[in-house]
């Protein structure tokens, strides 16, 4: 195959970006989308130019490192009936000959871009510090068959746990919003009888920290849902909103500290 | 400035050394041993512990776990990943389960049973000791990641399932999904990021270690380079863990994530760290065959597939059939017809050998003819589609999106390919490695899994030594350790920044014409085709001719574009492959020095009649430990002989 890439090049944080153009030839249909993009890094390198920076670690959709948009569309599978993956996941074949290719990085003010396509997401981190967490120290745990839990609860608490945190959900949404990432580490854990004793104490300082770290707010667009790899439903947004008023009939006020998890 | 290129390392220059090494096992019979060390060690009392300063290398199971735990506890913990998150270390990535002796099942498992099972299966070249500690914590594990939320999959009744997993014959293996490695991650990295809101443990993120600091004999602290910003900074601490992972990258195709890599333990190794059993490595059987060149990394399907899937090629040569086209008298599934006990879940190393010889002999599939089928309309005609979807579906959909292939409606095409490496660093039973103060833990270290590591055992073991056995030990060592005083304007700190500034300087002064990677696929292809799944004498000798060939190509003619000042990620990947090119030499040489075959390690010399892996107790019941002897010199070869009280050494058979 052969394409043209027109890639977002940004030198270093808040340094000016631009596009550039890179025509490639011979793509293998059967190679996946990073592989494409080695295949251009090595053409970069061996012309003596500085190679795509972009992030990728497993190449097996699980790690949620790789982040891209790609023709407008996190991960770049907009094409039906195909589900969604993650850009590691994604295969030259989706493609057409001829076809011209743009590629961002996510677009967020609570994801700073660091380098060409790679951004920087430890603000999703302070969000589980907030609270993403049981409190059980090592070794305080009673036997694991103690505490039966319904099959319908794991699996419910597992679809939600499947989330990889790449920020597709975040780059996709018109307003930045965080609300899928951070929903669905509330639905694993509040599902569970283990998550019961800090449940409403979770959602309060999950949500400030979320606010605090310049996400936008949820207007129920679904563009989330629409582009995760992970197929996270939008069902635990109404879950988070419901916990959330829960604790505030019960005067659940934050407990986080906001020093410092903030950039 | 310059490094000279390292030279080629001549076989018979090795010397041999016995005696160098205690494996500080305490004396008594195997089921007390552990319980009664926890109570001779030394402890530091609780308003002591925030006194010290631990740095962990590697944020996976087993340093996340570690973190975490020691956080609890009250040391003041520094936490180094290379990824932008402690979530995303390769642990995450495997699949199918993890293995504990809890019994559910009623169906005789044990602690002595999945001891026995983990010594057998890793072929008799692990510690007896150390394995049957970490069957006994194999327990607490589960109940551990339960109470954090791991939510492991149920029986309808609530109570937890398990699965068989090859190598045993009962069903000891936990899983939440297909993606049981990211639930344990995420139950370690969320306790992580419980200790790291309370201030006892700092992470740093995009972080690399570059060299390993000793200050009179002990592990005092690291250099890293800010992957960001590319500044090389000193950490000073009392003791310095390393949970790096393992070094199977050094094939350049793995399963392995591809940032993977080797360079802290190798660069502990050229600081007196010694490393054991490199040869030991294992090959997965069910991986995604290469679809050609450009592939980069290949992908496992969980070896779980196993449970129901049934693997066969076809009896004819050069068969053009589409696989549902061939008859069942026409096809051949040669594990159940070899092995009719174990059939398809004989353990990995087995099923990976057999799979080559088919293969080889010219019975492959697909278009490549690189692999072979397996095939689960069998499981679905018995189970129902919905069963099967329920059990694999997203192992199922990832084939599809790699291959464009539909594996409820065509076999599967699978083929061996590097996985896990059983060698790595020296440790003794404290976890510790022959450096004071520096432990190992996770798959860097050499310690439980012998030649051949059994399913659903590495995360197992990841978690064992960071939340059950490192906490306990490295604050034995704290509580005796007589630390100086220092700080990080040391003259061993500012050696080691000096030569890791020269090596970076270096590497991008060069200005060559061949690209990090095709070097490093050089590389891979040099081990793959001579110390893979089949080793020989003639072939791991080209091997050790070709590597320092590859090398000497890379020292003189690799290209590093950009600066060091900057995000380079090219720069990032010239610095491990420079590690690769000296850890894959030594790799051949305790392949070449290991005549007998064991486990993954097969040496076509050694074997019975039947073909299978021949053991040499008599000469090879050792553990080989290497020590770097300089730039010029052959390393030293320690051994740790091993003894075996409790497991019978037999002749593996899985018939």
């Amino acid at each position: 195959m052969n394409l043209t890439l027109r890639i977002w090049r940004q030198k270093s944080k808040g340094a000016s970006g631009q596009f550039a153009s890179y025509p490639i030839s011979d793509v293998s249909p059967d190679s996946s989308f990073l592989e494409m993009l080695d295949l251009l890094n090595e053409e970069l390198m061996n012309k003596g130019e500085e190679p795509i920076a972009f992030d990728h670690d497993c190449r097996e959709g699980i790690c949620g490192m790789c982040s891209m948009v790609i023709n407008g569309v996190a991960h770049g599978q907009d094409r039906e009936p195909v589900k969604q993956v993650t850009v590691c996941q994604l295969h030259m074949r989706r493609f057409k000959d001829g076809e011209t290719i743009t590629i961002e990085p996510w677009r967020a003010q609570a994801f700073p871009v660091l380098r060409d396509l790679i951004v920087d997401r430890t603000s999703f981190d302070h969000i589980i510090q907030a609270g993403g967490f049981i409190s059980v120290g090592t070794g305080s745990a009673p036997d694991a068959n103690s505490l039966p839990i319904p099959k319908s609860k794991a699996d419910y608490s597992m679809d939600a746990a499947a989330c990889i945190g790449c920020g597709a959900c975040v780059a996709a949404c018109p307003n930045a919003s965080a609300m899928l990432f951070t929903s669905a580490k509330i639905a694993h854990l509040n599902a569970l009888p283990q998550g019961q004793t800090e449940r409403y104490q979770r959602v309060v300082n999950m949500v400030t920290v979320m606010d605090h770290e310049m996400f936008g707010n949820c207007t129920n667009i679904g563009e989330c849902a629409a582009v995760c790899p992970k197929e996270i439903s939008l069902d635990f947004i109404a879950n988070l909103n419901r916990d959330m008023m829960v604790a505030s009939f019960q005067g659940v006020t934050p407990t986080v500290s906001l020093n410092g998890a903030n950039k | 400035m310059a490094t000279t290129v390292k030279p080629a390392i001549k076989f018979d220059q090795i010397q041999f050394k016995e005696g160098t090494l205690n494996s500080n096992v305490p004396e008594g019979p195997i089921q007390q041993i552990w319980d009664q060390y926890k109570f001779d060690m030394k402890l530091v009392n609780p308003a002591n512990k925030r006194k010290f300063t631990v740095i962990v290398v590697g944020s996976g199971l087993a340093g996340g776990s570690a973190s975490a735990t020691m956080g609890e506890l009250g040391y003041n913990v520094e936490c180094y990943c290379y990824q932008d998150s402690p979530r995303r270390a390769h642990s995450v990535a495997a699949q199918g389960g993890i293995n504990a002796a809890k019994n559910y099942q009623n169906d005789g498992d044990s602690i002595f049973r999945l001891f026995y099972d983990t010594v057998k299966g890793g072929d008799y070249r692990s510690r007896e000791a150390n394995v049957y500690r970490l069957a006994q914590v194999s327990n607490n594990i589960i109940d551990q990641c339960a109470a954090q939320g791991v939510p492991f999959a149920r029986e309808y009744g609530g109570m937890l399932d398990n699965r068989s997993f090859g190598g045993a014959q009962v069903s000891r293996t936990f899983y939440a999904r297909g993606q049981t490695g990211q639930q344990l991650l995420l139950g370690a990295y969320q306790a992580l990021s419980r200790q790291i809101a309370a201030g006892k443990v700092r992470m740093h993120t995009r972080k690399e270690m570059l060299d390993l600091v000793i200050i009179n004999g002990r592990a005092r602290g690291i250099i890293t380079r800010d992957m960001v910003t590319g500044k090389i900074e000193r950490h000073l601490a009392d003791a310095v863990v390393l949970a790096t992972g393992g070094y199977g990258n050094v094939f350049y195709l793995s399963t392995n994530a591809k940032g993977c890599n080797a360079t802290a333990i190798w660069r502990a190794y050229k600081r007196g760290a010694f490393f054991a059993n490199p040869c030991f490595t294992q090959i997965h059987p069910t991986c995604i065959p290469p679809a050609g060149e450009h592939q980069s990394k290949l992908t496992l399907m969980s070896e779980s597939l196993r449970n129901d899937g049934r693997i066969w090629v076809p009896k004819n040569k050069g068969e053009t059939r589409r696989a549902r086209d061939i008859p069942e008298a026409e096809r051949n599934y040669y594990l159940e017809v070899k092995y009719p006990s174990f059939g398809n879940l004989v353990p990995r190393d087995v099923a990976s050998r057999n799979a080559k010889t088919v293969v080889d002999d010219g019975y492959g599939v697909g278009e490549q003819k690189n692999g072979v089928y397996l095939d689960f309309s069998e499981a679905i005609g018995r189970l129902g589609k919905q069963v099967v979807k329920d059990r694999y579906g997203n192992l199922f959909d990832m084939y599809t999106s790699i291959t464009g292939e539909d594996p409820y409606d065509v076999p599967m095409r699978i083929y061996p390919a590097v996985h896990y490496t059983m060698g790595g660093l020296w440790v003794d039973y404290n976890l510790q490695s022959t450096i004071p103060g520096l432990f190992v833990i996770g798959e860097a270290n050499f310690s439980d899994h012998g030649a051949n590591r059994l399913g659903a055992s590495a995360l197992m073991q990841g978690l064992a030594d960071g939340y059950f056995i490192l906490p306990y030990t490295i604050g034995n060592y704290l509580a005796q350790a007589k630390l100086d005083a220092v700080d990080t304007s040391h003259d061993a700190f500012n050696e080691a920044e000096g030569g890791v500034n020269d090596k970076i300087a270096q590497l991008l002064s060069i200005n060559g014409k061949s690209t990090v990677d095709t070097l490093h696929r050089e590389l891979g292809r040099a081990l793959w085709d001579y110390c893979g799944m089949a080793r020989n004498e003639a072939g791991l000798k080209k091997a050790l001719e070709i590597i320092p060939q590859i090398r000497q190509e890379f020292w003189e003619n690799v290209n590093v574009p950009g600066s060091a000042e900057d995000l380079n990620q090219a720069l990032e990947k010239a610095g491990r492959v420079a590690d690769f090119l000296e850890l894959g030499e030594l790799i051949c040489l305790d392949a070449l020095n290991r005549s007998e075959s064991c486990g993954g390690h097969f040496r076509e010399e050694s074997q019975t009649d039947e073909g299978e892996a021949l053991r040499d107790d008599e000469n090879f019941s050792y553990v080989s430990a290497w020590q770097y002897a300089g730039n010029e010199a052959a390393p030293i070869l320690n051994k740790e002989p091993l003894t075996f009280e409790y497991v019978k050494l037999t002749q593996r058979s899985y018939k």
